[in-house]
């Protein structure tokens, strides 16, 4: 195994594809999925910060009553562009974009995706779409005003610029569209030889079973979003009642793609978990079939409840007893997963470091999340909390104290990997904590300010509910103050420039079998696919973090 | 470095585009089972102004492109590059003149005053404005696939004149084929639930 | 890529569908066509829509299976169209858990 040699090859970062490129053109050019994985880091790091800072500067204008750095109408704007950024341009794409392009390749033994130009592709598709995000802001009426839903008939009655931004969610939705149907033929045709399904590692899978929904899902909203434009343009009334329309089926269109949608968000966050708890207990992951089989479970389930976004629309109890029913049996399978992963860590020889930490506070909070989605779930219980704080703490538990801690965790756990540096393990532990705190802080005042009974996207409120805002603003200051710091410590390991070993975790996976930074092809011989992916017996207790490029004892 | 091209990963590829473009339509067709059901009386009375004459043209238009273009396929496989020729061309111009056949059946519509948002439609049953709502949404997102595919074919002519696409590199026909028969088959549907309702 | 180390296979004889084949089909697909306007200027009332809509299904098999050479495919293929349909099936029918209920 080439590990053995003294010469390293050369990484991915020398050697563009394709090759001959120069400067800036072998990034815009380029079909190596490493770098566009890169390429979507960097905006999509670019897109949370802007919108975390507008999160921010909500929680601003709620800590007192009244008008306090906003107008009304601009607070509208800010919670709709808010919502649309984070859902379109970090929640969704994030982790397959960045993570899924790194590694599902190498995970599976391949050199590269299926359709390397169409991944180039895909990454102009979400450029542009961010581009039309940013023109939909600063130009005409503004941002629209419509919450990131775009109801009608208020989106296509009111003047603001719903038209460009629908747009722009329609190039990104085309993008993600893409990525999957890439990565379903990824995984169906470049595994290597000896890799059957079964060896496939679950981070691979949850890619894997998010594509399906990626694929098949986005065109509900394409199609929903290209409905919106031609009402507006043409004042059709398909959803408008006073000719015929019914304003429900919008809804429904919408939400049949936009409940499947946070299982994209969701999924690929579960995989990285179902990644980093192994490693870190050093102990094969319990259930590696019922966490396959739940993966799939939930995209497949995802797709049959979207109406339980519409228990108080006006739909019929009939439906409405239906989707609440088949509501409750999607927390199955979820469930299946944060069962497996205790398991998993249970006799385990734990070795905590920063992405465990972060695996962890995901499994916590999510799972509140997740437990605050049965009262929403339940039909009677809907009718307190829906279109109140409660509904938006439920979804922040689930999306970012879900998939953002997932996403933090991923960059903690591959960073190495990718870049050959480790960052400061000490800071990244104080980043991560202060961050969980404010998240706390900031989100468990929501969920009781919502059983209390304060509407969402509301710009001022009543007397009763001042002290919970207040208090939640501060919450708001130490997430910021959390990411802050842990981006800063990431970027800060390019100026400390302390050398990471190939394979610093000690795992089992392919990707930790090759250098870091991994050459351009990835693999410089066969790729040596192990029986089970999670086969801790031949790599040894603990993780080897101080030595650099030496083999660490693996036996081939 | 295998210099072997997978042909089924290509393929597959492609199929994978297509079930989003069926789910794509299948959006608008949900929302037709929907009025439908809500306005079954108007439905069947609009889709009498829909000439079931010239929606059958056109629908045996699209059929016989479609098996023009499949074919084709076989007629570059079996190395007969004229007849590929020929076909490719056929369908290409079915394609041109479906098209101009729903220019003309719009026109007509147009010139009665039925069309989004006209007086004739807003001061008629509300039914049949949804129903000739849904009509020029539908056939018009299919005008524009129709469109599509007849680039696509165009492209793939092209190659087949120029020897890039051959026997032994069809991929590009393959999958310019594949595309226009779901083109086809949306317009299987959109007929009979626009012009058969009666 | 390591195709000739990879477990999948590529198509070293590539299905070819026959002329006269193909022909049949299109005639099939004529005659459907001829039969669901026949049928259309009988009134059947409420059955004249799910019989256009069960021929519309057939005919769109025949273009699936032998013009498409979905018959001829692997089982991912076969395996996925059908998740797609049900999808989409699922999509109109649960529509109908509020509309028709309402």
């Amino acid at each position: 195994m080439d590990t053995q040699s003294t010469e390293r090859t050369l990484s991915f970062y020398q050697t563009p594809s394709p090759p001959g490129m120069k400067g800036i053109w072998a990034w815009l050019l380029t079909r190596d999925h490493k770098r566009l994985a890169l390429m979507y880091l960097w905006a999509v790091i670019f897109w949370v910060s802007i919108a975390l800072l507008i999160g921010l500067s909500l929680r601003i204008e709620l800590m007192w009553p009244g008008g306090t750095i906003m107008k009304a109408e601009t607070y509208n704007a800010m919670f709709t562009l808010h919502g649309v950024i984070m859902i379109f341009l970090f929640v969704i794409p994030a982790i397959p974009a960045v993570f899924g392009n790194f590694f599902l390749p190498i995970q599976i033994g391949a050199d590269d995706v299926f359709f390397p130009r169409l991944n180039l592709f895909s990454w102009y598709l979400f450029m542009f779409g961010g581009v039309f995000a940013i023109i939909s802001l600063f130009s005409g009426k503004g941002f629209p005003d419509t919450g990131w839903t775009f109801y009608v008939p208020f989106s296509v009655n009111t003047n603001t610029n719903v038209s460009l931004t629908v747009t722009a969610a329609f190039i990104l939705g085309m993008s993600s569209m893409l990525t999957g149907l890439n990565f379903i033929t990824t995984v169906h045709r470049l595994r290597a030889k000896k890799m059957s399904w079964m060896q496939i590692p679950l981070f691979t899978w949850s890619l894997y079973s998010t594509a399906w929904v990626q694929l098949l899902a986005t065109p509900v909203i394409s199609i929903t979003f290209i409905l919106v434009m031609l009402e507006r343009f043409l004042q059709i009334g398909l959803f408008d009642p006073s000719k015929g329309g019914d304003p429900l089926l919008y809804q429904h269109l919408f939400w049949m793609y936009s409940h499947p949608a946070v299982y994209i968000m969701v999924l690929p966050g579960m995989g990285v978990v179902s990644e980093i708890i192994p490693i870190f207990s050093r102990k094969s992951i319990f259930g590696y079939k019922a966490i396959v089989y739940s993966s799939l479970a939930i995209a497949i389930a995802g797709s049959l409840v979207w109406a339980h976004h519409m228990f108080t629309s006006g739909i019929s109890d009939v439906s409405i007893f239906v989707f609440s029913l088949l509501t409750y049996l999607v927390a199955i399978p979820s469930a299946v997963k944060v069962f497996s992963w205790i398991s998993t860590m249970y006799k385990g020889s734990i070795q905590m470091t920063p992405p465990l930490l972060l695996a962890l506070i995901f499994i916590y909070l999510f799972s509140v999340g997740g437990l605050t989605g049965l009262l929403l779930g339940a039909a009677g219980t809907n009718i307190y909390v829906h279109d109140t704080q409660f509904v938006v703490a439920h979804f922040h538990f689930t999306m970012f104290g879900g998939t953002g801690f997932a996403f933090f965790a991923a960059l903690h756990f591959w960073w190495p990997k990718m870049f050959g540096v480790m960052y400061n393990m000490k800071r990244a532990y104080i980043a991560s904590i202060l961050t969980a705190i404010g998240f706390i802080f900031h989100f468990i005042p929501m969920m009781i300010l919502g059983l209390m009974g304060m509407p969402r996207r509301s710009f001022d409120y009543l007397p009763q509910y001042a002290t919970g805002n207040f208090l939640a603003g501060f919450g708001g200051f130490i997430i910021i103050a959390g990411v802050g710091l842990m981006f800063t410590n990431l970027f800060l390991s390019f100026r400390e420039k302390k050398a990471a070993p190939d394979d610093p975790w000690g795992g089992t996976t392919l990707e930790w079998m090759i250098p870091s930074p991994p050459p351009l092809h990835n693999f410089t011989g066969i790729p040596d696919v192990k029986e089970y992916p999670y086969d801790f017996r031949s790599v040894g207790k603990t993780p080897n973090s101080t030595t650099t490029g030496e083999a660490d004892g693996r036996t081939n | 470095m295998g210099a072997q091209i997978d042909k089924i990963g290509i393929r597959t590829g492609m199929w994978l585009f297509l079930y989003s473009e069926i789910i794509l339509f299948g959006g608008m067709f949900v929302l037709y089972a929907a009025y439908f059901h809500e306005y079954p009386k108007n439905f069947a009375e609009s889709g009498k102004e829909l000439n079931r004459i010239i929606g059958s043209v056109n629908t045996v238009i699209l059929l016989l492109s479609s098996f023009t273009v499949a074919a084709s396929i076989t007629a570059i496989q079996r190395r007969a590059k004229k007849l590929a020729i020929s076909l490719l061309t056929f369908s290409i111009l079915c394609g041109a003149t479906f098209l101009t056949i729903k220019y003309f059946e719009w026109g007509e519509h147009i010139r009665q005053g039925v069309y989004p948002n006209s007086q004739v439609l807003q001061n008629g049953p509300p039914g049949n404005n949804i129903f000739f709502g849904l009509y020029y949404v539908i056939t018009g997102l299919h005008g524009l696939h129709v469109i599509i595919g007849m680039t696509l074919l165009s492209i793939s002519l092209v190659f087949v004149l120029t020897g890039r696409v051959n026997e032994n590199h069809f991929s590009m026909l393959e999958n310019a084929g594949l595309y226009w028969h779901l083109v086809d088959m949306i317009w299987i549907f959109v007929f009979p639930l626009f012009y058969l309702v009666l | 890529m390591d195709q000739e180390e990879s477990a999948v296979q590529t198509e070293e004889h590539p299905h070819v569908a026959g002329y006269g084949e193909l022909f049949r089909i299109i005639l099939a697909l004529l005659t459907l066509t001829g039969i669901t306007v026949a049928v259309s200027y009988v009134h059947l009332g409420f059955f004249n829509v799910p019989i256009a809509l069960f021929v519309a299904s057939v005919k769109s098999s025949l273009v699936l299976l032998f013009f498409m050479h979905l018959k001829y495919e692997g089982r991912a293929i076969k395996v996925s169209f059908l998740c797609t349909i049900a999808f989409l099936f699922i999509m109109i029918s649960f529509i109908f858990w509020d509309v028709a209920f309402r």
